[in-house]
């Protein structure tokens, strides 16, 4: 998890009220279905390092003796700012399937069409696995947890649009190949090796 | 086992292309029980519109067998593969096919009447299938003064009109916004988890997403297809 979407995600927390440090992890968990998986010590060491910055404050206890924090006018500013500056930084390409892909394109002894199978297998279980959860999750009582789901969904659509996309580049490209029969119908290579065109 | 609602066992469609022959479906077996929704993906020409036809008793295998609701196919004449198509099986096509000369009602009602219904039991039933789709305010209205949207709709409860176990759905949300399309699939899904047994073609991953496994084909063979359903939190809470 990048230290800097830990750092806003928990300082936008704050907007609604003063909080005490280990809400800041439940409230976490429940605005994204547990999958930032935070461990305490980074939730407190996070916060730490917002009080240093003038971001947070302390705010007297609640009425269990915790210590409460709130939100700070420059932290308010500062959360205005992170809303309205694009995100540059991410791991996008060094997703692990990227690499994969990009690497077992120029492997002759790997079979891309099964191994695109397997992944696109994989992203459709993940895919129908959080449709699920969006068809019961309810915009009007909990926007963020809906929001953080069609993410996820358009995401993995994605992916797999990029799974068609190599497929059909390394499928045409092996049926392109210099020795290959010339011939304009698009027919895949292994379409005569898995018999759908006898003769 | 008796939940089973479409069988389809080494079906195969071989069509002849001048000397050769073309493998529409080269052996392709597919269970489908009641209360769940299968969607086929693949690439265009992969098979996925054969599939629905034979499943659908559209269309007739060159060898295998297909059941629907326990009733083979394969024994049937034509006659009495129609009756079970009328009475058992529902479309929805990306063309709508509504007739434009009769009323949303009409339409929806017109499966029954075909099938020997009283004209009163037909209607009382598309009333009811078009307040499941969530439009009983256009059952008096024509095709023309509908929306796409509508219009989905209501061939949907014209599919879904009746007894209907088998619910074979191509392309349903085609020329439709994606506002309007999940809407059409909320209805899709909604007579499948009421106990109907659904196929779904789509070349959409993301309307793919609502079924409750997807099946891929690939030169009229099914190449592979999503687990059965696990834990779907436990996605979100494994280590990254």
């Amino acid at each position: 998890m990048q230290r800097n979407a830990v750092r806003w995600g928990l300082l936008a927390l704050f907007v609604d009220g003063p909080k005490y440090g280990y809400q800041l992890r439940t409230e976490l968990d429940t605005r994204t279905g547990g999958s930032w998986a935070v461990n305490v010590g980074q939730i407190y060491t996070t916060l730490d390092r917002l009080v240093r910055d003038g971001f947070v404050a302390t705010a007297g206890t609640d009425d269990q003796g915790r210590e409460l924090y709130a939100l700070t006018e420059p932290g308010r500013a500062a959360l205005a700012d992170w809303y309205l500056t694009p995100v540059t930084e991410t791991e996008r390409p060094r997703n692990e399937l990227a690499i994969k892909l990009a690497m077992a394109t120029q492997d002759p002894s790997v079979d891309i069409t099964i191994v695109v199978q397997q992944q696109r297998t994989e992203s459709m279980r993940q895919l129908r696995d959080y449709t699920d959860l969006r068809r019961q999750a309810n915009e009007d009582v909990d926007l963020t947890w809906s929001m953080f789901l069609d993410y996820l969904i358009f995401a993995l659509e994605g992916e797999l649009r990029w799974l068609d996309h190599v497929e059909g580049t390394v499928l045409r490209r092996r049926y392109a190949r210099p020795g290959a029969a010339s011939a304009p119908a698009p027919i895949p290579a292994d379409a005569a090796e898995s018999g759908r065109v006898r003769r | 086992m008796s939940d089973v609602v479409l069988r389809l066992a080494e079906v195969e469609r071989v069509y002849r292309a001048g000397e050769g022959s073309v493998w529409a479906l080269a052996g392709v077996s597919l269970t489908v029980r009641a209360g769940e929704l299968v969607a086929v993906m693949g690439p265009s020409g992969s098979g996925k519109s054969t599939l629905l036809s034979i499943a659908g008793g559209l269309e007739v295998p060159t060898s295998g067998s297909v059941e629907v609701a326990g009733v083979g196919l394969g024994g049937l004449d034509s006659t009495a593969v129609a009756h079970l198509r009328r009475d058992r099986i529902g479309y929805v096509f990306q063309d709508l096919n509504l007739v434009t000369d009769l009323t949303a009602a009409e339409n929806v009602a017109l499966p029954l009447e075909l099938g020997g219904s009283s004209a009163r039991a037909a209607r009382a039933a598309a009333v009811t299938a078009l307040d499941e789709v969530g439009l009983p305010e256009v059952a008096g209205r024509f095709p023309d003064q509908l929306s796409g949207g509508q219009q989905q709709r209501v061939a949907i409860a014209r599919a879904l009109v009746g007894e209907r176990r088998l619910v074979l759905a191509d392309e349903p949300t085609g020329a439709l916004d994606s506002r309007t399309s999940l809407a059409v699939l909320q209805v899709l899904r909604a007579r499948i988890d009421a106990g109907a047994a659904g196929v779904l073609v789509t070349h959409e991953a993301r309307y793919a997403g609502w079924a409750d496994r997807t099946v891929f084909l690939r030169d009229g063979r099914l190449v592979d297809a999503t687990p059965e359903r696990d834990d779907a939190r436990r996605l979100l809470t494994e280590p990254s």
